[in-house]
């Protein structure tokens, strides 16, 4: 056992143990909160940093809560049950957009507002269809009579949640670092750098994007139902739509789209200074934080492109040559 | 049964006038989105918000300074542009050799600013000019008289850059820089201007839009999200850079969005309009206009 994996589990047992020592709702709360979007922004990195960027994720992850909040609300299907057809739906989205998008060779800029359409299209069916989903207004799953919370995955505990959470947010982490030693991943940086290029060398370009889109919509909508979940409530616009898309794609670039625990750093900014600057200005700070990520996504775009664990992991593994951060700036999202 | 289709027609063509009038302003935001996109290559995702703070600037301007409307709009036409052509200064050209989808997230993350500046400047109240223009009755039939002025506007807006555009200098560089961008440097013209008159004329754009949409709409911070998406997807219809593609695609929008929402919500109306332009993607990848290849 090497250093760094004995480090993990350090890191993880701590992470285990900290809800029976520290018992705050709150604390709780928070940290709920930052592992379940953890996992969400690091479902969207897993195709983000291969240059797949994509604005429907918040589609699927749209999908993925209201699918299960509807089945459960309307025919009594346990979430248990919920959650799977959620994802599976997702899937069947994803691959019904994607594969005429890799086919036709959709990329750049084009596939980032396909995927836009697409995120577009679920937030407006759930807002028309509000005679099911309450439209606008939000949703809430009902209440399970009690002694049957696990049945209806509602419990009042904090802790359980903050299990939960965690478990899939490892989960999460050991999908990336499969797919990160895997052939996708070389087939996916190939087709990235060159897609006739790595076609010619013998890369399915078509079934590698596709296997990489539909682990990742699977993921957000897994990522979607937990928050309905946990939230039990949810909104068009908290789940769904253009919004959350962009937010993904903020948190993952402020933290770090290349490496695996650059999209949680991500969430941690984000969620953390979303919550200070609530508690210290209260409702007078609607709107900062917002104001906040934007000037930070722009400033990390043109200064620090690799997010800052990603430039922080750089410095480490070169320290003599600083500005090695700086020349790479270019290194791309994607290309064209 | 007679009666019921006579009605049902006068629905009819009443929602496909409506639509074209509603076209009128897609296709000048629409305009603005790819003169910007040919000349300097890069698509602002905040464009609908520029014409978010245009709205905001109108009812300012009216509202509160008690400015007429006229004396209004070319304020703020000139004010969305100053800030078009600060987000070129300050956003996009420092990212001018970054890939294009770096420069497509900046102005994601300048939409979030000028969204959250919105909210936390003005609020997240609905306001409305309180100008409220009297309806044409054209036998059974209705139609604002801020739509059919919006719709005017639009095309007087559109036919002025097209004027700009064929018989000027500068108008000329700018359509010469669309098409080759490293031979016009050679030929004595400095893209770094070009590209900022650009830009002013595509923030101007999306001021008159803003003074346009403002008599039909409430405005509030979020209000950009209703409209921008529709934009991105007509232009991307269109094929980005080609202008004349994005003007038709801005009717085909518009006639979907209007003639879905007679059918049923206007919310299916938009969901018709979003299939339709994923379909077209998968049919026609490089917009409404193009050869296969």
């Amino acid at each position: 056992m090497n250093r760094q994996t004995a480090g993990w589990i350090i890191g993880l047992l701590a992470l285990v143990a900290l809800p029976f020592v520290h018992r705050d709702p709150y604390h709780l709360h928070v940290l709920v909160q930052i592992l379940i979007w953890s996992f969400a922004y690091t479902s969207w990195s897993i195709m983000g940093r291969f240059g797949l960027v994509s604005l429907g994720h918040g589609g699927f992850m749209g999908i993925g809560a209201y699918v299960t909040a509807l089945l459960w609300n309307h025919l009594g299907v346990s979430p248990w049950i919920g959650i799977p057809l959620g994802m599976a739906t997702a899937g069947v989205l994803a691959l019904i957009v994607a594969y005429p998008c890799f086919r036709f060779r959709i990329t750049g800029h084009y596939f980032v507002l396909v995927t836009l359409a697409l995120s577009g299209i679920v937030l407006q069916v759930i807002t028309a269809t509000r005679d099911y989903t309450g439209g606008s207004l939000g949703y809430t799953p009902q209440r399970a009579p009690s002694g049957k919370g696990l049945l209806a995955l509602q419990f009042d505990d904090k802790t359980a949640w903050y299990l939960i959470a965690l478990a899939v947010w490892v989960a999460g982490l050991v999908i990336w670092r499969a797919i990160d030693r895997s052939m996708i991943r070389h087939a996916m940086e190939a087709i990235s750098e060159d897609e006739d290029a790595a076609a010619a060398a013998g890369v399915n370009v078509t079934a590698e994007k596709l296997k990489i889109t539909l682990i990742s919509a699977l993921m957000t909508a897994l990522a979607g139902a937990l928050y309905c979940q946990y939230q039990m409530f949810i909104s068009p616009d908290t789940v769904s739509g253009i919004a959350v898309s962009l937010q993904m794609v903020f948190a993952a670039i402020v933290g770090g789209v290349y490496v695996a625990l650059g999209p949680t750093v991500g969430a941690v900014i984000t969620i953390v200074l979303a919550e200070v600057l609530r508690i210290s200005f209260g409702t007078k700070a609607v709107g900062w934080d917002n104001l906040v990520y934007g000037v930070l996504l722009v400033l990390f775009i043109i200064f620090l492109p690799k997010g800052i664990l990603g430039s922080v992991i750089d410095r480490i593994k070169s320290p003599r040559k600083p500005s090695r951060g700086h020349e790479q700036q270019t290194v791309p999202i994607a290309r064209r | 049964m007679q009666s019921f289709l006579g009605i049902f027609d006068i629905y009819l063509l009443e929602a496909v006038i409506n639509g074209i009038l509603l076209g009128g302003v897609l296709a000048l935001l629409a305009l603005g989105l790819n003169l910007i996109f040919g000349v300097i290559d890069v698509t602002w995702i905040c464009y609908a918000e520029l014409v978010m703070i245009g709205m905001y600037g109108m009812y300012y301007l009216v509202q509160v300074f008690h400015l007429p409307y006229w004396a209004a709009a070319p304020l703020v036409i000139l004010l969305v542009a100053l800030l078009g052509a600060a987000l070129h200064f300050l956003v996009i050209a420092p990212l001018l050799t970054a890939p294009p989808i770096n420069q497509l997230l900046a102005t994601g993350g300048v939409l979030f600013i000028l969204q959250s500046f919105a909210t936390v400047a003005f609020g997240i109240d609905f306001r409305n000019l309180g100008i409220r223009l009297p309806v044409l009755a054209l036998g059974e039939m209705n139609f604002s008289y801020a739509r059919l002025l919006s719709f005017g506007a639009a095309l007087a807006g559109m036919i002025g850059v097209y004027l700009f555009l064929t018989r000027t200098f500068t108008g000329t560089a700018i359509r010469a820089i669309a098409q080759d961008r490293q031979i016009m440097p050679l030929m004595g013209v400095d893209p770094r201007r070009i590209y900022l008159v650009t830009s002013a004329i595509g923030g101007g754009l999306a001021g008159l839009a803003a003074c346009l949409l403002v008599l039909q709409y409430d405005v509030h911070p979020f209000v950009g999200l209703s409209f921008g998406p529709i934009t991105f997807l007509i232009c991307v219809l269109g094929g980005l850079g080609n202008f004349i593609g994005g003007f038709i695609a801005a009717f085909v929008f518009a006639e979907i969005i209007s003639l879905g929402g007679l059918f049923s919500d206007l919310e299916w109306g938009y969901v018709l309009a979003f299939a339709f332009f994923i379909v077209m993607m998968f049919i026609r990848p490089a917009g409404l206009l193009s050869r296969r290849s």
